[in-house]
């Protein structure tokens, strides 16, 4: 049997005769977010992974200081920073495996890096020396994602052509709150569910879409209780619980390997900065709000759960940060010098084979680039 | 003892078998092809041009997806990605617009933003175009579109041989192709053999469809007949018209359209699609941009007028027909020559 003919027939029936395709009571979200930190389930929840957790939530706080500093220094030309999500971040990279692939959105560089890529190469799209810094293929990282919700059908589509090939390759695809609103966002999720492709989607809702708050975006009961219309299972997770976060991630990556189709988790967590450094959040709220969140900061649940076991002691923090400030320094050290930049790659790379049109307008470029080094050297002389 | 080779078996077919038999030599070639879109499976199609592939290569090859355009192009983008070659059907030219923005921020550009690691192998064919008596949203001519958009291919065949000979092309090909099908040549018929079908020919070459003299007919798609029937009713007039078709647009073969207005001196570009910010407008530059000093007469555009798509019991006012070509060829300043 192929993969889509397990689908099974629904044809339609009469009224007496008809019935939900499924119960739609499991596929519900819990009242409350889901959260391990400061309560009981803490107790499971393994050492080693709690610091792997740590280490890689203050790596990711300092990546996100030192990409800032970086566009006040004019070496990124933007910079949307995570900073108050990175638990999201980081559980979205460590629930998967090496074969399976990440779909981040333009936010989501802190989980690409977490993920394994070099810290400078996630950085080419906001410096601006090229648009996607990596082989996608070699790390299994789709292109950050800047039109909203458009990454979430190409992870459907691997994850189904990886099913249709017998891989047992899941895709996790990350969009935050406004890009529910898309088009996208349905057909990808509508999608997935009919072909049980093994998706994870990822929804950070961080309360706002630039200055829209969730309020103006939606009107369902929470993100999570979007699942429930498409026929597949919506989680609801304190996003700055690291250890929640990570648990459901990898049951729901589990799940999708298993067979057992797409599931969309919605994170609840906080963007503590503005959306980006050319952003004045001021406009828009205050800073009681923002300060509410202060105490729930991801690192700060993580380490008072970890101190209270025993964890974490001021040697670990001591190292944690002395390799975090140790990437920031290599991060600052390479961004700070300038890129090679080819001007000929412009047309390197439309299609597979020049066209006739592209190889003039190549040959004028090289023209245009040798007269003004002619005249440059003219000048020295 | 010697065996004479049978000569192939030629009898008539359709422009949409012709279509349909590039997929299914495709697929059966490659087992990385695969088809997906909107009734593509047990109905064929609304043109039944997938007609049987669902039956012969399976659900999982031939894929009747949900109804959503830009979810088929964007699932087709992550197939690509994991190395499938994923050919899209979009039931109408006008049903293809939701898919826009897949198609041009990721289809058109993915090989671009990855510098070239990540090309995709995508086919969208599209059928486009009038004179079939559609109501509205289903005779477009949406070329103008896809030629904007750097990273894409625009290739449309006007006969059966070229319709399977540039399908096939196409889903071969590394980069992203629209395939623009003109609806209402899928019944035109030409004999064909479909055991040896016509060459696979690199994307990008027009052809002279019919040598002339006096000028040059430059069209493409569902134009290409009837400027075949205008050249024919222009001998009564004195005139021997040449006809380029372009089958190409993106790439475009400026060599041949060159070589042949050098020849004639006279152009006139001809299409469905509107005339202001249509692809006459570039073609009529480029022409002239190589040509001004063989040109006797400035390049014309025969054009559908710029107005939306018109209901279809008033299309024939509004689609370049035989008379409006020879109007336009009857102002290319033939005094000069008496």
């Amino acid at each position: 049997m192929t993969v889509m003919e397990q689908r099974g027939a629904y044809r339609p029936t009469p009224p007496p005769a008809w019935q939900h395709r499924t119960d739609p009571a499991p596929l519900l979200p819990d009242p409350e977010p889901y959260r391990v930190l400061g309560t009981e389930a803490a107790a499971k929840a393994d050492p080693g992974l709690l610091r792997r957790l740590y280490a890689e939530l203050v790596r990711g706080r300092r990546y996100n200081t030192q990409a800032t500093a970086l566009t006040k220094q004019g070496r990124l030309a933007v910079y949307p920073s995570s900073t108050g999500q990175e638990a999201c971040e980081v559980a979205a990279a460590l629930a998967l495996e090496e074969r399976d692939w990440l779909f981040p959105s333009y936010r989501d560089t802190l989980a690409v890096v977490a993920r394994g890529l070099d810290p400078a190469h996630a950085l080419t799209l906001l410096r601006g020396d090229w648009h996607t810094g990596y082989d996608p293929r070699e790390h299994r990282i789709a292109p950050l994602s800047t039109p909203l919700a458009t990454q979430l059908p190409h992870a459907v589509g691997l994850a189904h052509a990886a099913r249709l090939k017998g891989d047992g390759v899941v895709a996790l695809a990350m969009v935050g709150d406004g890009g529910t609103s898309e088009g996208d966002f349905h057909e990808a999720l509508n999608f997935a569910a009919v072909w049980q492709a093994p998706v994870v989607f990822l929804v950070q809702n961080n309360g706002f879409a630039i200055s829209v708050p969730l309020a103006k975006q939606t009107a369902a009961p929470s993100l999570a209780h979007k699942a429930v219309g498409y026929g597949m299972p919506g989680r609801l997770v304190d996003g700055n619980d690291a250890a929640a976060m990570h648990e459901v991630l990898s049951e729901a990556v589990s799940r999708a390997r298993r067979g057992g189709g797409p599931t969309l988790v919605e994170a609840v967590t906080y963007r503590m900065e503005a959306h980006t450094n050319a952003d004045d959040a001021t406009r828009y709220r205050h800073d009681a709000e923002v300060d509410a969140w202060r105490d729930h900061d991801p690192i700060l649940l993580l380490e008072r759960e970890m101190a209270e076991r025993g964890l974490l002691d001021d040697d670990e923090k001591r190292r944690v940060g002395e390799d975090a400030e140790a990437m920031a320094a290599d991060l600052r050290t390479r961004m700070n010098q300038d890129p090679v930049l080819d001007p000929m790659d412009l047309f390197s790379h439309v299609y597979a084979e020049q066209t006739t049109q592209l190889r003039e307008q190549a040959a004028q470029l090289r023209a245009e680039l040798e007269a003004a080094s002619e005249e440059a050297g003219e000048e020295a002389r | 003892m010697t065996t004479v080779a049978a000569k192939p078996a030629t009898k008539p077919a359709t422009m949409a078998q012709a279509l349909g038999r590039a997929l299914r030599d495709s697929m059966a070639e490659d087992p990385s092809v695969h088809v997906l879109g909107e009734d593509v499976g047990a109905l064929g199609g609304v043109f039944r041009v997938t007609d049987g592939l669902t039956a012969e290569f399976g659900e999982d090859r031939c894929t009747d997806t949900p109804l959503a355009e830009a979810g088929i192009l964007g699932t087709a983008v992550g197939m690509a990605m994991y190395g499938l070659r994923p050919v899209v059907e979009m039931q109408f030219d006008a049903f293809a617009y939701p898919a826009f923005e897949q198609l041009l921020s990721h289809v058109a550009k993915m090989r671009n933003r990855t510098r070239g690691t990540m090309p995709l192998p995508i086919t969208v064919r599209v059928p486009y175009g009038g004179g079939i008596g559609g109501v509205e949203h289903h005779s477009d001519s949406s070329e103008a579109y896809y030629m904007a958009t750097p990273g894409l291919h625009v290739v449309t065949p006007a006969t059966v041989a070229d319709a399977y000979g540039l399908l096939r092309a196409s889903i071969a090909s590394d980069d992203p192709v629209v395939f623009l099908e003109p609806k209402r040549l899928y019944w035109s018929k030409a004999d064909w053999n479909p055991e040896a079908p016509s060459p696979v020919e690199p994307i990008g070459r027009a052809v002279v469809r019919r040598p002339g003299r006096s000028a040059t007919l430059i069209t493409y798609g569902p134009s290409v007949p009837v400027c075949l029937e205008a050249a024919e009713a222009a001998r009564a007039e004195g005139w021997d018209l040449e006809v380029v078709d372009l089958r190409s647009l993106v790439p475009f073969d400026d060599e041949t359209v060159a070589a042949s207005v050098r020849r004639t001196g006279r152009a006139v570009v001809v299409h469905e699609s509107n005339g202001f910010g249509g692809p006459g407008g570039e073609i009529a530059a480029r022409v002239t941009e190589r040509c001004f000093h063989h040109l006797e007469a400035p390049v014309l555009r025969v054009a559908g007028f710029d107005i939306p798509y018109p209901p279809p019991m008033l299309e024939k006012h509004h689609l370049p027909g035989v008379d409006r070509i020879l109007d336009a060829v009857a102002r290319l300043q033939w005094e000069a020559e008496s």
